[in-house]
């Protein structure tokens, strides 16, 4: 009896969490993972180049060989590093990109937690990113990483400002900090119309927080190596990767909350 | 149950973040752990059901305040063994605020406790179906209306203050005037010359 009243109140709730966390994460690493794919084979017909076409049908298994060859390779540390800190800082960074996951809406009450202050929470999670990226860069001791960081941290803590800002006006027309709420506005029209200016700030904006073109000066390939994480290998240097991918689809994912409707957009055509 | 450990969890975290901020020899981990000791407060936050509160405590604090001070503190050259020797002689000062702030704190719980107005000034429940988002922007927009056009101005004057303090023009500093170089022509500045051959200009 007590048994089954522990399992009731604890261990099934817990496993339901566990199984959704799950379903939110495997296909976000498949994105980020098929995401890279895409970057290269677009750059590559760009170029006049095939790109990734040798593993498997049109090299769509080249991801997932990436990922076994840097999972496979030596993590190095540099002596002179800071141990802890150094494995620290990639393991922040992904840890950072997914947890933020928790809040975004798939659907109306498709959400893991639909907390009150949800975009107040995707925005602190947000500005905690910096975080990963000053760790990296002193723990490395080096000169490339140090720099390379400071110029990416500048760069995200600046950007965040102004995010902060284009999220106020939003909040300002909807009246609730709750991302479902913020979706069920936009059920007329979605904010991107009305707040046209703030939209293309933002995509700006999110373009210079996840440190992508033209904003990718942080990277500075042919003065500081590759920025703030030139001394990291194999696994730790995968997270950081990881990391920035699914910051890139989470960005995206805040501007189809906030501006593009969220899910209501694929609800649009059966009310319609 | 769960509330009660998560409790102890996130006080126990604060408190040891705390004195490691103190206590640490590298200033780097002390920020870092201040920045734990910050989290674990908005955790707190979080269990009394303040959650407004706990995640503008990361933003600001986490987010800008200590990024500027772990920027601060990575740029310093500083000497630890030098730092160490002053420790003996700043213990009494530094103990005396900790008495002092040590005494206030009795005070305020004292005051909740024994005082029959206290309670008034006590953490008050919210009312349910109100996010607590809500009942803040309630008082404060109403209320405290002045107070907090005081507080923002007083910013607002700091603000000037520090672009004042640094904002210096120095002589001889080549600038570059967008204005004048776009409202250049090339009718004012160029003269196209027939050159003869084996003259010269």
């Amino acid at each position: 009896m007590e048994f089954s009243e522990f399992l009731n109140t604890y261990l099934l709730p817990t496993a339901i969490i566990v199984a959704q966390i799950f379903a939110i994460i495997v296909p976000l690493l498949v994105a980020v993972a098929y995401l890279t794919y895409f970057e290269r084979k677009v750059i590559a017909s760009m170029q006049l180049r095939k790109g990734p076409n040798v593993v498997g049908p049109f090299g769509l298994l080249q991801p997932l060989a990436d990922g076994a060859k840097l999972f496979i390779k030596e993590t190095i540390l540099p002596s002179g590093a800071n141990k802890i800190l150094f494995a620290m800082a990639p393991m922040l960074t992904f840890i950072l990109s997914l947890i933020a996951w928790a809040v975004i809406p798939f659907d109306a009450g498709m959400v893991l937690a639909d907390i009150n202050v949800g975009i107040l929470y995707l925005f602190a999670i947000s500005s905690l990113g910096v975080y990963g990226v000053i760790m990296a860069g002193w723990a490395s001791n080096s000169k490339y990483a140090f720099l390379g960081a400071l110029r990416s941290a500048a760069q995200m803590v600046s950007y965040e400002v102004s995010i902060g800002f284009v999220i106020i006006t939003v909040l300002l027309c909807v009246g609730s900090l709750n991302l479902s709420a913020i979706v069920e506005a936009q059920k007329t029209i979605w904010f991107a119309i009305p707040l046209l200016p703030m939209f293309v700030i933002f995509f700006v904006s999110a373009l210079a927080e996840t440190n992508r073109a033209p904003f990718d000066l942080p990277e500075g390939e042919s003065e500081l190596v590759a920025g703030y994480f030139v001394e990291y290998s194999s696994m730790t240097f995968a997270l950081f990767f990881l990391g920035e991918y699914a910051n890139m689809i989470l960005m995206s994912g805040m501007t189809a909350v906030l501006f593009l409707g969220g899910m209501v957009a694929a609800d649009r055509h059966s009310t319609v | 149950m769960v509330q009660a450990i998560a409790f102890y969890a996130f006080a126990f975290v604060t408190i040891a973040a705390g004195v490691m901020v103190v206590s640490s020899r590298n200033p780097v981990h002390s920020v870092l752990y201040l920045i734990l000791a910050f989290f674990n407060a908005a955790g707190l936050f979080v269990l009394i059901g303040a959650e407004f509160i706990a995640m503008i405590l990361v933003v600001v604090y986490v987010g800008a305040v200590a990024v500027l001070f772990l920027f601060v503190v990575m740029m310093l050259d500083i000497n630890f063994v030098e730092l160490r020797q002053g420790f003996m002689h700043y213990l009494p000062i530094g103990a005396l605020l900790g008495l002092i702030l040590l005494v206030e704190l009795f005070f305020v719980i004292g005051i909740w406790s024994f005082s029959e107005d206290g309670n008034m000034l006590a953490a008050v429940i919210p009312i349910q179906n109100i996010s607590n988002t809500h009942a803040l922007g309630n008082v404060l927009y109403t209320k405290y209306v002045y107070l907090f056009q005081a507080a923002g101005l007083i910013l607002l004057i700091a603000m000037i203050g520090a672009i004042v303090l640094t904002l210096r023009s120095r002589p001889g500093v080549r600038k570059q005037k967008i204005a004048d170089q776009l409202s250049r022509r090339s009718e004012d500045v160029l003269d196209v010359v027939k050159v003869k051959e084996g003259e010269g200009v």
